[in-house]
């Protein structure tokens, strides 16, 4: 494994901001076209960080996100400060939502985000504490010409 | 079919992405207001068909690779998004028609729907 870091950077999440919320996520994304990812790595990764972004929104006060980048892997680390989950293994199933009129309105709160981020990622790690926030680590690896598409 | 046939045959206006038309190649469609089943179910090169006209659905499209977007009942999204569209190259259309009469036409010209296995 080539662990050489050839590109890092930390982007902010505000929550609550549905017109801005997916900036960081798009901003991931650009970065990996850039690189010359291929199309369905990139857009894997995308859609994890986007989920993963939209849950801050949504539902945090604050977040990050930490994008590290090595030739073998594509690595995002979301962390948010925010109400946390209780039962992760239920916010795992697809159809379980806790969103409010507001959130559905924009579009989101299907109960397909968790679920989505694991179908599009490689590993995926999630932790919460209650009352405090939530930390999701995704990684999607890029070496061996695994550029599946997670729909195909 | 490419975006621009589509645009000739449903009489749709261009409210982003025109130079795209041409090149952009549609595979299936799907119709959806929400944009959580988009990212879960729907493939590269896919048109959206959706009431939704925020800026999510923008992101969403780019995101998820979409090949366009096209809004029902003649909706239009603010400028700012219009403009988020053109920057992040998502070709945006717009119909006079509802939802189910504008999916019916798409149908009548040899487009299928996006299907999950």
């Amino acid at each position: 494994m080539n662990d050489n870091v050839v590109f890092s950077q930390k982007l902010d999440v505000e929550g609550g901001d549905f017109i801005r919320g997916g900036e960081s996520s798009c901003r991931i994304l650009e970065i990996l076209k850039e690189l010359a990812f291929p199309p369905a790595i990139v857009r894997r990764a995308g859609i994890a960080a986007y989920e993963a972004e939209m849950n801050i929104v949504m539902y945090a006060d604050r977040g990050t996100m930490d994008l590290k980048v090595t030739p073998d892997r594509i690595t995002i680390i979301i962390q948010d400060e925010g109400p946390g989950i209780e039962d992760i293994e239920l916010a795992m199933q697809e159809g379980y939502s806790t969103a409010t009129d507001k959130i559905r309105e924009m579009g989101f709160g299907a109960g397909m985000g968790l679920p989505n981020i694991k179908k599009n990622s490689d590993e995926m790690e999630i932790t919460s504490t209650v009352g405090r926030g939530t930390r999701i680590s995704i990684v999607i690896t890029t070496n061996g010409g695994d550029s599946r598409d997670a729909d195909r | 079919m490419r975006l621009r046939d589509i645009v000739e045959a449903v009489g749709a206006s261009v409210l982003a992405g025109e130079d795209c038309l041409p090149e952009r190649e549609i595979t299936t469609v799907s119709a959806c207001d929400l944009m959580s089943d988009v990212l879960a179910f729907a493939k590269p090169g896919i048109l959206l068909v959706t009431g939704l006209v925020n800026s999510q659905v923008i992101r969403t499209a780019a995101i998820a690779h979409l090949s366009g977007v096209i809004f029902v009942r003649g909706k239009q999204p603010n400028t700012e998004t219009v403009e988020l569209a053109k920057k992040m190259k998502v070709p945006l259309l717009s119909s006079r028609m509802h939802m189910f009469e504008l999916c019916s036409e798409l149908s009548k010209i040899g487009l299928r729907g996006t299907r999950t296995e």
